[in-house]
């Protein structure tokens, strides 16, 4: 293991009601964090390597860790998104290291295909800071129904020292989508876009 | 007419724990805690009797239970830890919530209430009899507020044989953002496969259960 993981969290989000109207099937989305000691931490470093390859460590593990809470199959994963909140003794920079270089790859494996931009959101944050985890559709970002985002919180992190990095993948859009615009049956896949 | 039972959302959360900056645990610790949130049938005026609710609850709270204990990748023969916890939305009353407390520990005992020689069952020697008459013996521990959407509950763990297991008291923080609105209610049940990472505080220990009364 790259990543010193002190705190593996997975949560499932379920809902089977809205306004009032079943939702059949339910809307499902799973959310996994990992509570990581930052190896920069304290200190400038120019080079942030060690961080880029715990992203692609915590891509894969992660996102298989959703699929599983899920029970589905990789290519029944709808839509996805990453996040990561900075303890203090840390930079925003180091979010960034972890989450654009080399986590997408192995998530993609995990949700299989993935054309579109993975989402992000990064903050610097303290113990029980929460961030929303934003979500698009993996292959084709502009379907409307799939706009959505997830929180994201662990009560005890991160310390100073540490990196909450957190993993977003559904079954399903929202529920009851009604605005309109690209539908998944109209997806083409290629561009990530439509 | 709505059933008494309304799910609107379920929402799970497990952790696994591999340290807290001491030694890295052999295996991680792993806790866990399922919430339902469900429409509040008594919200918004005084009704006088309430029981029937509590009676509704029961298939509910053993469905929860094998639900957690699925999402948490153990058998119940691993759940050493137990608790529960309802947060009440803004037009209900904290009454409502103790609506939990009977269904909330049935569950409990349904899901772990095995009666044989848990070293045994696992050492794979079979369920040798002992003087333990069943597990689930200890009261489950509970807490419950009203509170809008986003509240967090500290759902209080202990033992499931024996509430003085100094090891197993614990605490989980549930947050199901976005509910409970106001005429709902979450009920929650909580799981742990062992103590705090890190116990070292002494007191009784769970090799040490002797008395089989939930206590000791």
């Amino acid at each position: 293991m790259k990543s010193q993981i002190r705190k593996i969290i997975v949560q499932v989000d379920e809902v089977l009601q809205e306004g009032g109207q079943a939702v059949s099937p339910p809307t499902r989305r799973a959310l996994a964090m990992a509570v990581i000691a930052n190896p920069y931490a304290g200190k400038f470093s120019e080079n942030l390597d060690q961080l880029i390859d715990i992203g692609e460590e915590l891509g894969g593990l992660l996102g298989e860790r959703c699929v599983k809470a899920l029970g589905i199959q990789p290519e029944d994963a709808h839509s996805y998104g990453k996040a990561a909140i900075v303890g203090e003794a840390g930079e925003l920079e180091h979010a960034a290291a972890i989450l654009h270089p080399k986590l997408g790859a192995p998530l993609r494996k995990a949700v299989s295909k993935g054309a579109a931009l993975v989402p992000s959101a990064k903050k610097q944050g303290t113990l029980g800071t929460a961030i929303d985890v934003p979500l698009g559709h993996k292959d084709a970002a502009f379907v409307r129904s799939h706009f959505d985002a997830m929180e994201a919180r662990v009560n005890d992190a991160p310390r100073a020292n540490e990196i909450v990095v957190a993993v977003v993948v559904t079954d399903s859009g929202r529920p009851h989508p009604r605005i309109g615009g690209l539908q998944v049956h109209e997806i083409t896949g290629t561009d990530g876009l439509r | 007419m709505t059933a008494l039972i309304d799910v609107r959302r379920v929402f799970t959360h497990v952790e696994e724990i591999h340290h807290e900056f001491g030694p890295v645990a052999s295996a991680p610790l792993v806790r866990g805690a399922i919430a339902a949130v469900l429409r509040n049938p008594y919200a918004g005026t005084y009704y006088a009797d309430i029981l029937p609710m509590m009676e509704a609850l029961n298939p509910l709270g053993v469905d929860l239970a094998k639900q957690l204990c699925e999402a948490m990748g153990v058998f119940p023969e691993a759940i050493q830890g137990y608790g529960k916890g309802a947060i009440v939305g803004a037009a209900g009353e904290l009454e409502h919530g103790a609506l939990w407390h009977v269904p909330g520990g049935y569950a409990m005992r349904e899901l772990l209430g095995w009666k044989g020689d848990r070293a045994a069952y696992l050492a794979g020697k079979g369920g040798v009899s002992t003087g333990q008459p069943g597990n689930a013996l200890s009261i489950v521990p509970s807490t419950k507020k009203v509170g809008p959407p986003g509240t967090t509950l500290d759902v209080p763990m202990t033992h499931i044989n024996a509430s003085y297991v100094r090891s197993h008291f614990d605490a989980i923080e549930v947050c199901v953002p976005g509910s409970p609105r106001s005429d709902e209610l979450i009920v929650i049940l909580a799981m742990s496969t062992g103590a705090r990472v890190h116990a070292r505080v002494g007191g009784l220990a769970a090799q040490d259960i002797s008395q089989w009364n939930g206590l000791r």
